[in-house]
């Protein structure tokens, strides 16, 4: 914990992406996305709209998420276009 | 050479804007500021500066986009008044707080209800404890000369805060009076050129301003914060001596009219202060010993200074441009009160509250007072310590 004497003028943040260190992924409550590989056109929708660090992309692809930031806000799946109808990011009860 | 011209307070204070330059100004119109800002837009558009003018909406977005320009690391100014600064008033702590220097004249007006046009200073009183610091000018050539003054305190690299330049609506913002203008070259060398601290245009080295602070660090950067109001009287106060020698005109924390033999004192802001000395000379030509202080610096408050110069006398009058209703006393009897209330020994006070929505303040309210603090002075006795002057009965 940092004293008054080390506050830096203005709280200005001079680390880039110290975001990587706040797991906003605790703040998750009730729902949790999931992602269906096989209804995924790897369009990145996900990725751009996700408020926080949690859809993962390799090779423009999409992988996985990453949990640990995901908030659970569910914005992800309802941009998510999904293939022929179906959705490729849907929302599931939160298992405790 | 200094160019000696007939203009008014508004037109001398967008003069300094032009030889100042900022790279942004965001502003919206409001009377008694329109003027102001209207012949600063002129500039713009004849070609006279490179500023952006920025165009908004509402003062609420004027302040918002000079915060957003500061950041990005440009020198930055707009200017309001009344209901200007009170729509602005969520934005005030954010410029402070995230330590922008931001130079905004505040041509002091009225606030609503019931809507008025002209002069108190009930605007600027509501935004002192916004964490900007306050000069207040009593004429055109004092508002010209703080504004320029202006710049250099704010960006001062161990100060970094937005400085509100006060002057008196109508009375000053549209009488013409003489003014004394410098050459465009001297008050360019005197601002400097801008040097940002932080700017998020920097893109090499990525930063992040207004983060979320909760119970483990919030209390921590507020007392940081209060830390940096120390620095500023200090500065002011270097500024003020270089301004002397590009312009031959001495600026202090505050101005000690009379103040040093006197037995009797007045306090008063801006424009009023003139009425005020001619008055003192008269009374001083009888022999009554009364004397003046008028706050140039008024945040922060130079509490030590203020008090030392009044706590010898033995009745001070301060008159306050402003009530606060339901406290107990006008905004500038509070502080110097509080400045003196330590001391053991320390003069009677009164406070009367004068000029509200661009009342005159006539030479004979000044006497009135005068008259009141002698007897106070031989007496010992208060009648009424706060009381309304001027006004119908
Ligand atoms: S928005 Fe849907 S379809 Fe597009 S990449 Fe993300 S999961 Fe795949
Ligand atoms: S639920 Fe919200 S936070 Fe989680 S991945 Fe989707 S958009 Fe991102």
């Amino acid at each position: 914990m940092i004293g008054w004497k080390d506050i830096p003028p203005g709280m200005v943040i001079l680390e880039a992406g110290s975001a990587l260190k706040v797991k906003t992924g605790s703040w998750r409550a009730a729902y949790r996305p999931k992602w269906i590989e096989e209804n995924c056109i790897h369009c990145l929708l996900c990725w751009l709209y996700c408020p926080d660090n949690s859809v993962k992309v390799k090779n423009g692809k999409r992988e996985e998420f990453d949990y640990d930031y995901c908030k659970g806000c569910g914005i992800c799946a309802l941009e998510c276009p999904g293939k022929k109808g179906k959705k490729a990011i849907v929302m599931e009860e939160e298992v405790k | 050479m200094t160019k000696i011209v007939a203009v008014t307070g508004n037109e001398a204070v967008a003069n300094a804007f032009r030889q100042i330059e900022p790279d942004v100004c965001a502003a919206y119109p409001i009377t008694p500021q329109t003027e102001l800002m209207q012949r600063f837009a002129a500039f713009v558009s004849n070609g006279q500066v490179r500023t952006e003018m920025i165009l908004v909406e509402s003062e609420h977005s004027a302040l918002s986009a000079c915060v957003g320009a500061a950041a990005a690391g440009g020198r930055v100014a707009t200017a309001t008044s009344s209901q200007g600064l009170a729509l602005m008033w969520e934005i005030l702590f954010i410029a402070s707080g995230l330590r922008l220097p931001i130079v905004m004249p505040v041509v002091n007006r009225a606030l609503s209800a019931p809507i008025n046009i002209h002069c108190d200073h009930s605007d600027a009183m509501g935004a002192r404890d916004s964490g900007w610091i306050q000069l207040w000018s009593e004429n055109a050539q004092e508002a010209y000369d703080n504004t320029i003054q202006a710049f250099r305190i704010a960006e001062d690299m161990n100060i970094r805060l937005p400085v509100m330049v006060c002057y008196d609506g109508f009375i000053i913002s549209h009488s013409i009076e003489r003014i004394e203008y410098l050459e465009d070259e001297i008050v360019k060398n005197f601002v400097g050129e801008y040097k940002p601290l932080y700017p998020l245009l920097d893109v090499e080295n990525p930063k992040s301003y207004g983060p979320l602070i909760l119970t483990d660090l919030y209390h921590e950067v507020r007392k940081a914060h209060s830390e940096v109001y120390k620095r500023v009287p200090k500065v002011v106060l270097e500024v003020a001596k270089e301004f002397e020698k590009i312009s031959g005109r001495k600026y202090e924390l505050f101005e000690n009219y009379r103040l040093d033999d006197a037995e009797i004192g007045i306090v008063i802001l801006n424009s009023a202060a003139g009425t005020t000395k001619d008055v003192i000379d008269e009374y001083r030509e009888r022999g009554v010993k009364v004397g003046l202080l008028k706050p140039r610096l008024y945040r922060p408050f130079p509490y030590e200074e203020v008090a030392n110069a009044l706590k010898n006398l033995k009745a001070v009058c301060v008159l306050d441009r402003a009530d606060a209703f339901g406290g107990s006393f006008g905004p500038l009897y509070l502080d110097i009160a509080a400045s003196l209330c330590n001391f053991s020994q320390k003069p009677i006070l009164i406070n009367r509250i004068y000029g509200l929505g661009g009342r005159d303040f006539m030479p004979e309210h000044a006497a009135e007072v005068i008259e009141e603090l002698k007897d106070i002075a031989q007496t010992g006795k208060i009648i009424k310590l706060k009381e309304y002057i001027g006004v119908r009965e």
